[in-house]
């Protein structure tokens, strides 16, 4: 059935949900207690070292180890030539999600071929790590060139139309755009570019990977624990529950550690091969060797309106990369379907293959760099017209879905911007561009609408009570600092009524009932209806036991009527406590589990789309300064409302947002991969040369969030992982474009783009 | 090899290191001290950040042997009130910058004790407040890709605050 939880939103603020917990998991992470991947000691480990093909495309036709192999400490080097097989990834399916993980198609040491510079063409063991790297430089491949297509901009043209799929249409026509933009009374058009960007967790991915006989451990770092343990059994030809991966704590992923790349696979290979427990920590070059990153795009933005300012025409098209071997067609245009009320819309998204290792989803693929298109789109439309630009979006706000026609689960853009603009002094904005000052710096102030959709995936949890009072609720899902442990248990203690102290949650390992990955910002929801789940049949099961005492006080009682609080149900203000029920029943323990299945996962899924469009939006303000003489530009204010439904924890929910608002400030002014146009090799892969936001970029940032359910999701919650990085680029431009009159149109908006 | 001797967190460690072996991974691979992070191990991201004779240096750029005798303090070692300050502000995320953030502060506000001048306070301006733009600075080597900059800041400001740094 389709589950609406209006009932449960009605209590959305608990003793617990909504306030600011501290995180369960502070001490271990301040103290350096919590372990990550590459942290865990084994007897007799080894280390391993990846050799990086130094060509785009090409054949092996020979790896020299023999110098690497005389270095004292080496095991052994593995290569093509030598390395146990690696069975191939299976297809992508959408009845077994867990078909997605695989980084790229790329069977590593099982090919000759090399599909990107930076391919792993050998693995050197050794029995310390810096053996490892020292031998490793001492491989020397040697092959045979085949012609590459590595320059994105040289290969734009030969783009061909992105194939969509079940949850997401790569194209969209509505009337008659292009007419109707050729008879707009006012209209822009512009092509923007944004380049390739890195997730750059602090923690580089790491395997620590252990084989016993047929058995494998796995400590990885891991957005995705379920369907690696299930990609790791069928690539190496092992039954499933042999394989255990760990991931309790993940330093960051940002989608990086959403798929299994080679790393991973290599670290479980060389232990094979060895015999040994290995461990295989990327260095942060091997990271942008290795895991893709986002694509880089081109984006036509057209808009027509009437004299008032309401669009007739938009047009949003985009060109993004895949690798020839792998990757997905970034989702450009996907925000822009939801976006504004038009009569006439043409959406379209291209891409072109070539010879560059896999992109992958980095913080709200598609939404974050097609927000920045269109966002800064619709400003330069408010300075055509000469409106504010918060009036041009609030004209264009629409009542359904402008593409799909389907009912707008809760939107409230327009109460968000009401009070953004009360909150930042909008007010105080002159619209004129470069006129406002502050001393010697220009000002100016921008806002850009974020838009990011909200999912569930299927999670299986259980929840347990002892006689004693404690709860433990267990789900194989990670804490990548999202504040996941927190919350659950929260929710939880909410749902019982029982102190937080005396909820446990147990995470990290798949071994535990499947969890959610961390992605699409659906991993809060669906676990979170997992736990809802599961604590009402542990409530039911509870109530059961007591009505078949004589006498008790719960016989008769329903299970809706139920109120669970200070560690008993109760209702009418009678009842019983935990240890009462248990006591009485002989019980030591109750425990209960949800689970959900993968096909009614898919159905609901289809069902709810063609119902609602769900999303987490905002509104973001940006003030600038920039200074008139170098040029350089200055984030000093910032302020995000965001509408997304429940918080359950102020203060993570706070950090989240910001987070996504800092990564949103690099891509705008700083970030960009580099790539050699002549051989595709990464030229600036290093914390050194990729600029991400340090703490002197970074202002006070004011994060707000209506805080009103959802009644279409669990507890009324939204994922917030996302949404706000996007918007945020456009913000930082349009604020750059009032504080200067310059409009710059390709990321990231360095001083050279802003001087002359 | 080389035998060198270290105190780490109080304790005397004796061990045989190759002179390329880095101070940072001397502390992780040989003594087990996973506090201290590699994030780039090139100086860029400051997740090594350790003590060492109470300066905060980047471990991953020195080698263990430049540090024989020397008195080496990782996260496992320290107890002091930013720690505390770090889960109330949500000093952050995923939590792997967070020991190097964490000895990075403690460092700074040794430094800035000292009088140490910064892009912000040129030497020999004389007194000057710890303001959040000096703490932002001096703390810029330290990158937290989960963006927790705010709260951190919060910590540090909160902390610097009760000890009544000039």
């Amino acid at each position: 059935m389709s589950t609406t939880y209006a009932d449960k939103t009605a209590s959305a603020t608990g003793k617990y949900v909504g306030r600011a917990v501290d995180r369960v998991d502070g001490p271990a992470k301040t103290t350096g207690e919590a372990r990550f991947a590459a942290e865990y000691p084994y007897p007799g480990l080894a280390y391993a070292a990846l050799v990086h093909a130094t060509i785009p495309r090409g054949r092996l036709t020979a790896v020299d180890t023999a110098a690497a192999l005389a270095v004292r400490g080496v095991i052994d080097v593995l290569t093509h030539e030598n390395a146990p097989p690696m069975k191939p990834a299976p297809k992508v399916s959408f009845l077994d999600l867990s078909t997605l993980v695989s980084g790229t198609p790329v069977n590593y040491l099982a090919t000759d071929e090399v599909h990107w510079n930076g391919q792993p063409v050998a693995v050197v063991v050794a029995e310390t790590p810096e053996t490892a790297r020292y031998a490793a430089s001492l491989v020397r491949p040697a092959y045979e060139e085949l012609p590459a297509a590595v320059d994105f901009a040289a290969e734009e043209g030969n783009a061909v139309p992105q194939k969509g799929n079940l949850i997401s249409e790569a194209a969209a026509d509505k009337g008659d755009a292009p007419a109707a933009l050729a008879t707009a009374a006012h209209s822009v058009d512009l092509t923007f570019s944004t380049p390739p960007h890195h997730h750059n967790a602090i923690e580089p991915h790491a395997t620590t990977a252990v084989w016993d006989g047929d058995r494998l451990t796995v400590h990885e770092a891991a957005q995705n624990i379920a369907w690696t343990r299930r990609h790791l059994a069928q690539r190496f030809g092992v039954p499933e529950k042999g394989v255990r991966v760990l991931s309790p704590y993940v330093g960051g992923g940002f989608g990086g550690k959403g798929s299994v790349w080679a790393g991973t696979l290599l670290a479980v290979l060389a232990a094979r091969a060895t015999g040994r427990p290995v461990r295989l920590a990327l260095t942060r070059e091997g990271v942008y060797h290795t895991v893709g990153g986002r694509t880089p795009s081109t984006q036509r933005v057209a808009l027509g309106s009437d004299a008032d300012g309401r669009l007739t025409a938009l047009i949003h098209t985009s060109v993004s990369r895949t690798g020839r071997a792998g990757g997905m067609g970034e989702p450009i245009t996907a925000g822009t379907r939801h976006l504004y009320a038009s009569p006439n819309i043409h959406l379209r998204q291209n891409v072109v293959q070539l010879d560059l290792l896999a992109n992958t989803f980095m913080r709200a693929p598609g939404e974050s760099i097609g927000t920045f298109a269109v966002e800064s789109a619709m400003d330069e439309l408010a300075c055509e017209l000469g409106l504010d630009p918060i009036e041009l979006r609030l004209r264009n706000e629409p009542d359904r879905d402008p593409v799909g026609g389907q009912r707008l689960a809760h939107r409230r853009l327009r109460e968000a911007y009401a009070l953004g603009a009360e909150r930042f002094g909008w007010s105080t904005r002159d619209p004129r561009p470069g006129v406002m000052r502050d001393g010697r710096w220009l000002v100016g102030m921008g806002v850009a609408t974020a838009y990011h959709p909200s999912m569930r995936m299927p999670a299986n949890v259980t929840v347990r009570l002892g006689a004693d009072g404690t709860v433990v609720v267990r789900c194989g899902l990670q804490e990548m600092g999202m504040g996941t442990a927190t919350v659950q248990a929260q929710i939880a203690a909410d749902e019982l009524g029982v102190p937080l102290e005396s909820v446990r949650f147990e995470y990290g390992d798949s071994d535990l009932p499947s969890g959610p990955g961390a992605g699409g910002s659906a991993q809060t929801a669906s676990a979170a209806a997992g736990v809802l789940d599961a604590c009402d049949k542990l409530r039911r099961t509870l109530l059961g036991l007591a009505r078949r005492v004589p006498g008790s006080p719960l016989r008769g009682v329903r299970p809706e009527d139920l109120e669970a609080r200070d560690g008993g149900l109760y209702h009418a203000g009678r009842g019983q406590t935990y240890a009462e029920i248990l006591a009485a029943a002989g019980r030591g323990h109750v425990e209960a589990e949800s689970r959900a299945g993968m096909l009614g996962f898919m159905v609901r899924t289809l069902r709810e789309r063609r119902q609602w469009v769900r999303a987490a939006t905002g509104a973001q303000f940006c003030e600038v300064r920039v200074d008139p003489d170098t040029m350089e530009v200055r984030v000093s204010r910032w302020l995000g409302v965001f509408d997304v439904g429940t918080v359950i924890n102020a203060r993570t929910a706070a950090s989240q947002l910001r987070g996504g608002i800092v990564m949103g400030i690099g891509m705008a002014l700083s970030e960009q991969t580099l790539i050699d146009h002549r051989d595709g090799r990464i030229v600036n892969a290093s914390l050194s040369e990729y600029h991400v936001p340090v703490h002197a970029d970074i202002p006070r940032i004011d994060v707000q969030w209506l805080n009103e359910p959802d009644s279409t999701m669990p507890l009324g919650l939204r994922g917030i992982g996302e949404v706000s990085i996007t918007g945020a680029a456009a913000a930082v431009a349009n604020a750059v474009r009032h504080a200067t009159g310059r409009r710059v149109l390709d990321l990231p908006i360095t001083l050279d783009k802003l001087m002359g | 090899m080389t035998q060198i001797r270290m105190n780490v967190n109080g304790s005397v460690e004796s061990l045989d290191v190759e002179p390329w072996v880095s101070l940072l991974d001397a502390l992780r691979e040989r003594l087990g001290l996973t506090g201290p992070k590699k994030g780039c191990d090139q100086g860029a991201c400051g997740a090594c950040t350790v003590l060492a004779d109470g300066l905060r240096i980047n471990a991953c750029l020195a080698l263990a042997v430049q540090y024989d005798g020397s008195e080496i303090t990782t996260i496992e070692g320290v107890a002091h009130p930013l720690q505390e300050a770090f889960v109330r502000h949500d000093g952050f995320q995923c939590g792997y910058c967070t020991p190097g953030q964490l000895c990075s502060a403690i460092g700074m506000l040794a430094e800035y004790e000292a009088g140490m001048p910064s892009a912000v306070t040129p030497p020999g301006a004389g007194a000057y407040e710890l303001s959040e733009s000096e703490v932002r600075e001096r703390m810029s080597g330290n990158l937290c890709r989960c963006g927790a900059y705010n709260g951190i800041l919060d910590a540090i400001m909160d902390v610097a605050g009760e000890e009544g740094t000039r």
